[in-house]
Protein backbone atom coordinates (compact mmCIF):
# COMPACT_ATOMS: atom_id res chain seq x y z
CA UNK A 1 0.00 0.00 0.00
CA UNK A 2 2.64 2.15 0.92
CA UNK A 3 4.48 1.93 -2.21
CA UNK A 4 1.63 2.52 -4.21
CA UNK A 5 0.65 5.55 -2.44
CA UNK A 6 4.31 7.15 -3.19
CA UNK A 7 4.07 5.32 -6.63
CA UNK A 8 0.69 7.63 -7.00
CA UNK A 9 2.65 10.57 -5.39
CA UNK A 10 5.16 10.67 -7.90
CA UNK A 11 2.93 10.56 -10.81
CA UNK A 12 0.97 13.53 -9.17
CA UNK A 13 3.72 15.31 -8.32
CA UNK A 14 5.21 14.62 -11.90
CA UNK A 15 2.47 15.71 -14.01
CA UNK A 16 0.38 18.06 -11.80
CA UNK A 17 2.97 19.46 -9.81
CA UNK A 18 3.01 22.38 -7.16
CA UNK A 19 -0.19 23.99 -8.26
CA UNK A 20 -3.22 21.73 -8.90
CA UNK A 21 -5.21 24.51 -9.63
CA UNK A 22 -3.07 25.39 -13.18
CA UNK A 23 -4.34 21.48 -13.74
CA UNK A 24 -8.24 22.28 -13.14
CA UNK A 25 -7.60 25.18 -15.01
CA UNK A 26 -6.43 23.83 -18.02
CA UNK A 27 -9.37 20.74 -17.62
CA UNK A 28 -12.03 23.40 -17.48
CA UNK A 29 -10.70 25.17 -20.36
CA UNK A 30 -10.72 22.41 -22.66
CA UNK A 31 -14.06 21.10 -21.62
CA UNK A 32 -15.46 24.53 -22.70
CA UNK A 33 -13.38 24.65 -25.81
CA UNK A 34 -14.92 21.18 -26.56
CA UNK A 35 -18.17 22.28 -25.74
CA UNK A 36 -18.55 25.55 -27.60
CA UNK A 37 -16.55 23.68 -31.03
CA UNK A 38 -19.23 20.92 -30.97
CA UNK A 39 -22.15 23.77 -31.02
CA UNK A 40 -19.90 24.51 -34.51
CA UNK A 41 -19.14 28.33 -32.29
CA UNK A 42 -16.03 30.16 -32.54
CA UNK A 43 -13.38 28.57 -29.30
CA UNK A 44 -10.55 29.10 -30.57
CA UNK A 45 -9.91 32.02 -27.88
CA UNK A 46 -10.98 29.81 -25.00
CA UNK A 47 -7.54 28.22 -24.60
CA UNK A 48 -5.09 31.12 -25.05
CA UNK A 49 -7.42 33.08 -22.82
CA UNK A 50 -7.63 29.65 -20.18
CA UNK A 51 -3.86 30.15 -20.13
CA UNK A 52 -3.42 34.04 -19.27
CA UNK A 53 -6.39 33.58 -16.30
CA UNK A 54 -4.34 30.51 -14.70
CA UNK A 55 -1.18 32.10 -15.01
CA UNK A 56 -1.66 34.91 -13.75
CA UNK A 57 -3.59 33.46 -10.59
CA UNK A 58 -0.94 30.73 -10.43
CA UNK A 59 2.15 33.87 -10.06
CA UNK A 60 -0.74 35.72 -7.82
CA UNK A 61 -0.86 32.30 -5.67
CA UNK A 62 2.60 31.96 -5.53
CA UNK A 63 4.12 35.18 -5.10
CA UNK A 64 1.58 36.05 -2.00
CA UNK A 65 2.46 32.91 -0.72
CA UNK A 66 6.25 33.97 -0.88
CA UNK A 67 5.81 37.48 0.71
CA UNK B 1 8.37 23.00 -41.98
CA UNK B 2 7.98 25.70 -39.34
CA UNK B 3 6.11 22.86 -36.76
CA UNK B 4 9.15 20.55 -37.43
CA UNK B 5 11.35 23.15 -36.54
CA UNK B 6 9.89 24.14 -33.51
CA UNK B 7 9.22 20.30 -32.29
CA UNK B 8 12.57 19.79 -32.70
CA UNK B 9 13.61 23.17 -31.27
CA UNK B 10 11.66 22.42 -27.86
CA UNK B 11 12.93 18.67 -27.74
CA UNK B 12 16.37 19.55 -28.20
CA UNK B 13 16.33 22.38 -25.44
CA UNK B 14 14.25 20.38 -23.25
CA UNK B 15 15.77 17.40 -23.37
CA UNK B 16 19.40 19.95 -23.24
CA UNK B 17 19.04 21.20 -19.93
CA UNK B 18 17.36 18.08 -18.21
CA UNK B 19 20.90 16.43 -19.75
CA UNK B 20 22.62 19.04 -17.77
CA UNK B 21 21.29 18.52 -14.64
CA UNK B 22 21.65 14.65 -14.72
CA UNK B 23 25.35 15.13 -15.89
CA UNK B 24 25.90 17.23 -12.67
CA UNK B 25 24.74 14.68 -10.38
CA UNK B 26 26.60 11.95 -12.00
CA UNK B 27 30.09 14.07 -12.01
CA UNK B 28 29.47 14.76 -8.56
CA UNK B 29 29.15 11.42 -7.64
CA UNK B 30 31.76 10.01 -10.00
CA UNK B 31 34.35 12.53 -8.94
CA UNK B 32 34.11 11.41 -5.29
CA UNK B 33 33.70 7.77 -4.94
CA UNK B 34 34.90 6.30 -8.88
CA UNK B 35 33.09 6.25 -12.15
CA UNK B 36 32.29 2.68 -12.36
CA UNK B 37 29.20 2.03 -10.25
CA UNK B 38 27.80 5.56 -11.06
CA UNK B 39 27.91 4.63 -14.69
CA UNK B 40 26.90 1.14 -14.71
CA UNK B 41 23.53 3.45 -12.71
CA UNK B 42 23.71 5.60 -15.55
CA UNK B 43 23.07 2.44 -17.79
CA UNK B 44 20.60 1.22 -16.13
CA UNK B 45 18.31 4.04 -16.20
CA UNK B 46 19.07 4.90 -20.09
CA UNK B 47 17.78 0.94 -20.77
CA UNK B 48 14.47 1.46 -18.44
CA UNK B 49 13.98 5.11 -20.36
CA UNK B 50 14.67 3.00 -23.58
CA UNK B 51 11.61 0.47 -22.30
CA UNK B 52 9.33 3.00 -21.69
CA UNK B 53 9.92 5.00 -25.02
CA UNK B 54 9.66 1.91 -27.12
CA UNK B 55 5.76 0.82 -25.57
CA UNK B 56 4.85 3.91 -24.74
CA UNK B 57 5.08 5.88 -28.43
CA UNK B 58 3.51 2.60 -30.36
CA UNK B 59 0.55 2.48 -27.83
CA UNK B 60 0.03 6.07 -28.28
CA UNK B 61 -0.48 5.87 -31.50
CA UNK B 62 -3.41 3.09 -30.81
CA UNK B 63 -5.39 6.31 -30.10
CA UNK B 64 -7.73 7.90 -32.42
CA UNK B 65 -6.02 11.16 -33.50
CA UNK B 66 -8.14 13.73 -32.19
CA UNK B 67 -7.81 11.70 -28.92
CA UNK B 68 -4.41 11.42 -28.82
CA UNK B 69 -3.96 15.51 -29.33
CA UNK B 70 -6.44 16.14 -26.73
CA UNK B 71 -4.82 13.63 -24.18
CA UNK B 72 -1.00 15.06 -25.29
CA UNK B 73 -2.21 18.83 -25.25
CA UNK B 74 -3.50 18.52 -21.83
CA UNK B 75 -0.50 17.07 -20.48
CA UNK B 76 1.54 19.37 -22.56
CA UNK B 77 -0.41 22.57 -21.00
CA UNK B 78 0.02 20.99 -17.39
CA UNK B 79 3.62 20.50 -18.08
CA UNK B 80 4.51 23.44 -19.97
CA UNK B 81 2.67 25.58 -17.65
CA UNK B 82 4.74 24.47 -14.78
CA UNK B 83 7.96 25.47 -16.41
CA UNK B 84 6.74 29.11 -17.34
CA UNK B 85 5.63 29.40 -14.28
CA UNK B 86 8.81 28.85 -12.28
CA UNK B 87 10.88 30.33 -15.40
CA UNK B 88 8.37 33.66 -14.35
CA UNK B 89 9.07 33.48 -10.94
CA UNK B 90 12.84 32.95 -11.69
CA UNK B 91 12.98 35.50 -13.59
CA UNK B 92 11.60 38.21 -11.56
CA UNK B 93 13.08 37.14 -8.02
CA UNK B 94 10.51 35.15 -6.46
CA UNK B 95 12.50 32.27 -6.64
CA UNK B 96 16.24 31.47 -6.59
CA UNK B 97 18.20 31.09 -10.12
CA UNK B 98 19.18 27.49 -10.50
CA UNK B 99 22.80 27.43 -10.37
CA UNK B 100 24.55 24.00 -11.53
CA UNK B 101 28.24 25.25 -9.42
CA UNK B 102 25.53 24.64 -6.27
CA UNK B 103 24.02 21.88 -7.04
CA UNK B 104 27.30 19.97 -7.78
CA UNK B 105 28.78 21.16 -4.97
CA UNK B 106 25.62 19.99 -2.49
CA UNK B 107 25.51 16.56 -4.39
CA UNK B 108 29.49 15.92 -4.09
CA UNK B 109 29.19 16.91 -0.03
CA UNK B 110 26.64 14.11 0.63
CA UNK B 111 28.54 11.84 -1.52
CA UNK B 112 31.55 12.68 0.73
CA UNK B 113 29.56 12.09 3.37
CA UNK B 114 27.97 8.95 2.60
CA UNK B 115 29.30 5.65 4.26
CA UNK B 116 31.31 3.11 1.91
CA UNK B 117 31.12 -0.90 1.32
CA UNK B 118 34.06 -2.91 0.75
CA UNK B 119 36.54 -1.77 -1.79
CA UNK B 120 36.05 -4.32 -4.48
CA UNK B 121 31.82 -4.80 -4.34
CA UNK B 122 29.59 -2.28 -6.20
CA UNK B 123 29.32 1.06 -4.52
CA UNK B 124 25.41 1.04 -3.73
CA UNK B 125 25.11 4.94 -2.99
CA UNK B 126 26.51 5.36 -6.23
CA UNK B 127 24.44 3.59 -8.34
CA UNK B 128 21.52 4.38 -6.60
CA UNK B 129 22.42 8.31 -6.82
CA UNK B 130 23.35 7.91 -10.62
CA UNK B 131 20.37 5.82 -11.65
CA UNK B 132 17.54 7.62 -9.97
CA UNK B 133 19.22 11.27 -11.14
CA UNK B 134 19.34 9.80 -15.00
CA UNK B 135 15.75 7.98 -14.56
CA UNK B 136 14.50 11.51 -13.31
CA UNK B 137 15.95 14.32 -15.19
CA UNK B 138 15.39 11.52 -18.58
CA UNK B 139 11.68 10.77 -17.64
CA UNK B 140 10.93 14.39 -18.68
CA UNK B 141 12.82 14.09 -21.63
CA UNK B 142 11.00 10.78 -22.21
CA UNK B 143 7.19 12.19 -21.68
CA UNK B 144 8.47 15.08 -24.50
CA UNK B 145 9.75 12.90 -27.14
CA UNK B 146 7.07 10.34 -26.75
CA UNK B 147 4.41 12.87 -26.47
CA UNK B 148 5.60 15.31 -29.28
CA UNK B 149 6.56 12.22 -31.26
CA UNK B 150 3.18 11.08 -31.13
CA UNK B 151 1.07 13.97 -31.66
CA UNK B 152 2.57 14.57 -34.48
CA UNK B 153 3.43 10.70 -35.68
CA UNK B 154 6.76 11.60 -35.45
CA UNK B 155 8.55 9.80 -32.30
CA UNK B 156 11.41 9.14 -34.10
CA UNK B 157 12.41 12.30 -35.08
CA UNK B 158 11.67 13.62 -31.76
CA UNK B 159 14.10 10.74 -29.82
CA UNK B 160 16.74 12.30 -32.66
CA UNK B 161 16.43 15.46 -31.39
CA UNK B 162 16.61 14.25 -27.70
CA UNK B 163 19.67 12.05 -28.34
CA UNK B 164 21.38 14.86 -30.07
CA UNK B 165 21.41 17.02 -27.74
CA UNK B 166 22.17 14.47 -24.53
CA UNK B 167 24.67 13.36 -26.68
CA UNK B 168 26.43 17.14 -26.99
CA UNK B 169 26.27 17.22 -23.34
CA UNK B 170 27.75 14.51 -22.67
CA UNK B 171 30.60 15.31 -24.99
CA UNK B 172 30.70 19.00 -23.37
CA UNK B 173 31.10 17.36 -19.78
CA UNK B 174 33.65 14.87 -20.31
CA UNK B 175 35.91 17.85 -22.34
CA UNK B 176 35.43 19.67 -18.99
CA UNK B 177 34.67 17.88 -17.11
CA UNK B 178 32.75 20.11 -14.55
CA UNK B 179 29.63 21.36 -14.14
CA UNK B 180 28.10 23.26 -17.18
CA UNK B 181 28.06 26.09 -15.29
CA UNK B 182 27.65 28.62 -18.22
CA UNK B 183 24.76 26.41 -20.03
CA UNK B 184 22.04 29.49 -19.68
CA UNK B 185 19.78 27.10 -18.11
CA UNK B 186 17.20 29.37 -16.75
CA UNK B 187 16.75 31.33 -20.53
CA UNK B 188 16.43 27.30 -22.07
CA UNK B 189 13.80 26.79 -19.09
CA UNK B 190 11.68 29.97 -20.49
CA UNK B 191 11.81 29.07 -23.64
CA UNK B 192 11.13 25.62 -23.52
CA UNK B 193 8.40 26.59 -21.48
CA UNK B 194 6.89 29.04 -24.12
CA UNK B 195 7.12 25.89 -26.91
CA UNK B 196 5.78 23.42 -24.54
CA UNK B 197 2.72 25.69 -23.36
CA UNK B 198 2.11 26.61 -27.04
CA UNK B 199 2.05 22.69 -28.94
CA UNK B 200 -0.09 22.21 -25.73
CA UNK B 201 -2.45 24.90 -26.76
CA UNK B 202 -2.41 24.57 -30.57
CA UNK B 203 -2.73 20.50 -30.11
CA UNK B 204 -5.24 20.55 -27.17
CA UNK B 205 -7.52 22.46 -28.88
CA UNK B 206 -7.21 21.04 -32.39
CA UNK B 207 -8.29 17.62 -30.44
CA UNK B 208 -11.27 19.37 -28.70
CA UNK B 209 -12.33 19.93 -32.36
CA UNK B 210 -10.98 23.72 -33.02
CA UNK B 211 -10.09 24.69 -36.46
CA UNK B 212 -7.80 27.38 -35.87
CA UNK B 213 -7.55 30.67 -37.74
CA UNK B 214 -4.15 30.35 -39.68
CA UNK B 215 -4.08 26.53 -39.72
CA UNK B 216 -0.71 25.05 -38.14
CA UNK B 217 0.46 29.44 -38.29
CA UNK B 218 -1.65 30.01 -35.45
CA UNK B 219 1.17 27.73 -33.26
CA UNK B 220 3.38 31.23 -34.06
CA UNK B 221 0.63 33.76 -33.34
CA UNK B 222 0.27 31.40 -29.94
CA UNK B 223 4.00 31.49 -29.03
CA UNK B 224 4.42 35.20 -29.89
CA UNK B 225 1.68 36.37 -27.26
CA UNK B 226 2.60 34.13 -24.83
CA UNK B 227 5.93 35.79 -25.15
CA UNK B 228 4.58 39.17 -24.73
CA UNK B 229 2.52 37.79 -21.77
CA UNK B 230 5.32 36.31 -20.32
CA UNK B 231 7.37 39.11 -20.40
CA UNK B 232 4.36 41.51 -19.22
CA UNK B 233 3.92 39.45 -16.27
CA UNK B 234 8.22 39.26 -15.20
CA UNK B 235 7.58 43.24 -15.63
CA UNK B 236 4.77 43.08 -13.17
CA UNK B 237 6.41 40.96 -10.69
CA UNK B 238 9.40 42.56 -10.90
CA UNK B 239 7.84 46.02 -9.71
CA UNK B 240 6.02 44.47 -7.46
CA UNK B 241 8.83 42.72 -5.54
CA UNK B 242 10.75 45.83 -5.36
CA UNK B 243 7.63 47.55 -4.38
CA UNK B 244 7.73 44.90 -1.43
CA UNK B 245 11.14 45.64 -0.39
CA UNK B 246 11.77 47.59 2.84
CA UNK B 247 13.68 50.96 1.74
CA UNK B 248 17.16 50.27 0.50
CA UNK B 249 16.71 46.34 0.55
CA UNK B 250 17.20 46.42 -3.46
CA UNK B 251 19.85 48.43 -3.62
Amino acid sequence: MKYIRAFGAFWWDFIVGDDWRVAAGVALGLAITAFLAHRDLAAWWVLPTTVTLVLIASLRHSTRADS
Amino acid sequence: MTHDLLLFLATFLASGVEAVEALTIVLAVGVVRGWRSPLIGVGAAAVVLAVIVVVLGPALRLLPIDTLRLVVGALLLVFGLQWLRKAILRSSGYKALHDEGVAFAAEREQATLAGRGAPTAMDWYSFTVAFKGVLLEGLEIVFIVVTFGAAQGRVAFAAAAAVTAVALVVIAGIAVRSPLERVPENTIKFAVGLLLTSFGIFWGGEGAGVNWPGSEAAILAILGFLSLLSVALVRQLRRQRHAALPAGAGA
